[in-house]
């Protein structure tokens, strides 16, 4: 069992697929008229967010709520990070406290890692977004949900073996992307990325995926299982990423025709929030295809599996 | 007078010698050292100092050090950095202008110029601003620094890069009056904008915004054939790139006169480091891949690099004990640069001993116009030396500096000194640096060491 979830690369594929077994497990937990375990009672778990993000910081309470655990919420704002503390500081003023589990979201990356390898902190880390760099339970519950489209009810123990995802948009600045992108090699997906060149890492040699500059190419030739559109920051038009919104949203936005040509079964993937009309048409977002209210619904889920994989049981002693 | 004979030191790799020193001068060499030290015994005590199996070389010459004094003296002060610099083997350091104030005015130069008199581990010759504040937008009074008792003939923004072009051709000409150089931080602001990393592989992975490559080589194109126009001088900064040492190579062939240099850990250390988001190895420019070091190597050996230079810059510890993004630029240098060129030049075989004098003492002393630094080991030189032991492998370890940001922190490296002498004085002995710094005397003509030069 891993000590911290900081990024895709740390779960085996074995692990991997575990941890969504555990999911299931827990979707029919949420699926009940109580829904609550007794699991994580007596442990905290603080969800330390640095940026803000309402829909993943509620995520991870209701997740660990529904374990029993005690949760606080420390979000920079109004706290005495604006006052110009310390990560440092602040994680060892959690540790005084007696976190189990840190929940950390920042606009820098690493800072999970950080956080974890400092010795600032004995609790478990959960890395929920370290700026550009990764977001692996966003990635978990992507997965969580293409196997439960495909698979249904017999998805327990699959992996994503011969599963093709496309990945579009700002890749270069997506933490999302890069947790997809690791998570879904080791389950067995072949996966595509489309962007404009400008919103790719220059030297993507390193990343085992196919390239695509052209969205209707990739549609027409992959045939994906999945597309997965990535939220665009406007503040990425302003500096010459691309020219203008219209622009990306003709060539490179999900919209009505592009949805012809994606297959019946195929999944329609955003993580939300989405800018409609600029990366995904309304048409689109609210085709039979679009799985983002079920991505919502699973990402409790997947995120009650990794706080119950990483909290519950003894903490080891020699990190005490 | 203090009188020191060496004995059985090998100078720059030849055979093992004895060296008189008296005052600050070496006095005789060879037989005739022996000869004139058994003379004078009785009238003056020769302390004979065996170097059995040592290598000589002249005191090492920093040409980019940053000293902090004055305004960040909780990273580094005149006298700790001189300190380092000491057991470092060097006998000269020139302090970088990003201090607060910014040396950018005569005052400022003369201050720092003054402490380094005062602490007596080195000389120390302050660089100036190119432009006033650092900022990019108008000449600093070079001039005025260039005349002043500090008599600045090194100029740079370090840290910023004089990216107006217009405004680097003016600073060329202009410091051509006194003979000066123009250092340039090779770094288009615009390509780097929030750059964390090297762009490349790791940065992809990573997540943190690439430095490219090309905005450090598109400054020294530019910068070359600016140099090339007005006739002037120019030295380029802590070369990173394979790309870089390529138009370097251009333009010295082209006959443009340009210097480069590279820093210890562009030598040695690669981008792949980042990996654990240690903000140990977070620097400016930053560390690049593997085949970027091989081709700096090889620059330093066939002679397009001129020097090593450290690019010494100490950080207080919180400012790297943090997220990566959030941490300060810079690593320690002045204690690991004998030892690095030591394992480039000398323990891989690519070069001798003559080449690492060049690099890290005649060149920088010369790109410096420091005349009373980066002497040859001859009789009447001043006597600047760094003894090394060229067989000792040990820890790269920091221990003068007043900070910690040491990236080689578990490396084993060879090439450790043994002796420091300034201008004739132990500022390290058998491996101590010395309690406190040479006094300065009435037979120091020049403290600064070094001579107006008026071509």
């Amino acid at each position: 069992m891993i000590k911290h979830l900081l990024s895709s690369a740390d779960l085996s594929r074995d692990a991997a697929i575990n941890l969504l077994d555990i999911a299931e497990t827990m979707a029919g937990v949420n699926d009940r008229e109580i829904k609550k375990l007794p699991t994580l009672r007596g442990k905290t778990v603080v969800n330390l967010f640095f940026e803000d993000s309402t829909r993943t910081r509620i995520s991870f309470e209701l997740a660990a709520k529904r374990l029993s655990a005690d949760v606080i919420n420390f979000s920079a704002k109004g706290s005495s990070v604006s006052k110009g503390e310390s990560l440092k500081d602040t994680a060892q003023t959690l540790e005084a406290m007696g976190a189990d589990g840190v929940v950390i979201r920042h606009p820098a990356s690493g800072a999970a890692y950080t956080l974890a390898h400092s010795g600032w902190i004995n609790g478990a880390i959960v890395n929920a977004g370290d700026g550009t760099h990764e977001h692996p339970t966003q990635a978990l519950l992507d997965a969580f949900t293409i196997r439960r489209r495909l698979h249904g009810l017999s998805a327990t123990g699959k992996s994503l073996d011969g599963i093709k995802v496309a990945i579009v948009g700002d890749v270069l600045h997506s933490r999302v992307a890069r947790s997809n992108l690791l998570l879904l090699n080791t389950l067995g997906a072949e996966v595509h990325l489309v962007a404009p060149p400008t919103l790719l890492p220059a030297d993507a040699s390193g990343w085992n995926a196919q390239i695509h500059y052209n969205l209707d190419e990739m549609l027409q030739q992959v045939k994906p299982d999945a597309v997965m559109m990535l939220r665009v920051q406007l503040e990425r038009m302003n500096a010459a990423y691309f020219p203008s919104e219209r622009e990306y949203a003709r060539v490179w936005g999900f919209n009505a025709d592009r949805l012809a040509l994606l297959g019946a079964k195929s999944l329609l993937m955003h993580p939300g929030p989405m800018n409609r009309g600029l990366e995904i048409s309304a048409a689109a977002a609210d085709s039979p295809n679009s799985t983002v209210l079920e991505q919502v619904s699973n990402g409790v889920s997947i995120r009650m599996a990794v706080l119950y994989n990483l909290l519950s049981g003894e903490r080891s002693i020699d990190n005490v | 007078m203090s009188k020191f004979l060496l004995t059985n030191v090998s100078l720059l790799g030849d055979t093992p010698t004895s060296v008189l020193i008296e005052g600050q001068h070496i006095v005789a060499i060879g037989a005739d050292a022996a000869t004139v030290a058994e003379n004078s015994k009785g009238a003056h005590s020769v302390e004979e100092i065996d170097c059995s199996g040592l290598i000589a070389v002249p005191g090492l010459v920093d040409l980019h050090t940053h000293l902090r004094e004055p305004g960040f003296e909780a990273s580094e002060t005149v006298l700790t950095g001189t300190r380092s610099a000491a057991a470092g083997g060097f006998t000269a350091v020139h302090a970088m202008a990003n201090t607060n104030p910014v040396a950018d005015t005569a005052g400022v130069v003369e201050q720092v110029w003054s402490l380094g008199l005062a602490a007596g581990f080195a000389d120390v010759a302050p660089v100036g601003a190119v432009t006033l504040g650092l900022e990019g937008k108008q000449l600093s009074e070079m001039a005025a620094m260039a005349d002043s008792r500090a008599q600045v003939r090194v100029f740079s923004d370090d840290g910023k890069c004089v990216s107006d072009a217009l405004l680097m051709r003016r600073a060329l000409e202009y410091v051509k009056a006194f003979d000066g150089v123009v250092a340039q931080h090779a770094q288009e602001p615009r390509l780097t904008e929030g750059a964390q990393m090297n762009e490349g592989v790791v940065s992809a992975e990573l997540g943190l915004t690439g430095w490219p490559a090309v905005a450090e080589e598109s400054i020294i194109a530019r910068d070359v054939l600016l140099a090339e126009h007005v006739g002037s001088r120019l030295h380029v900064c802590h070369l990173s790139t394979a790309g870089s040492v390529e138009i370097i190579r251009w333009a010295k062939a082209r006959g443009i006169n340009v210097t480069a240099e590279v820093t210890p850990h562009h030598l040695l250390l690669t981008d792949e480091l980042a990996r654990g988001y240690n903000a140990i190895y977070k620097v400016n420019p930053p560390l690049r891949t593997q085949s970027d070091v091989m081709a700096l190597r090889a620059a330093l050996v066939d002679g397009t690099i001129d020097i090593i230079a450290t690019d010494h810059a100490p950080h207080t510890d919180e400012s790297k004990d943090c997220e990566w993004s959030a941490a300060a630029f810079g690593m320690l240098g002045l204690e690991i640069a004998a030892s690095v060129a030591h394992d480039v030049l000398i323990a891989s075989g690519a070069s001798n001993w003559h080449r690492f004098a060049e690099v890290l003492s005649h060149n920088p002393a010369n790109i410096g116009r420091l005349t009373q630094q980066g002497q040859p080991l001859a009789v009447g030189s001043i006597a600047n030396l760094a003894i090394i032991d060229p067989t000792e492998r040990h820890e790269a370890v920091s221990t003068q500096s007043k900070s910690h940001n040491n990236p080689y922190v578990g490396l084993k490296v060879g090439g450790k000194v043994v002796h420091t002498i300034y201008r004739g004085y132990f500022t390290k002995r058998d491996g101590t640096v010395a309690a406190t710094g040479r006094s300065h005397t009435a037979e120091d003509t020049v403290a600064t060491a070094k001579e107006k030069s008026s071509k």
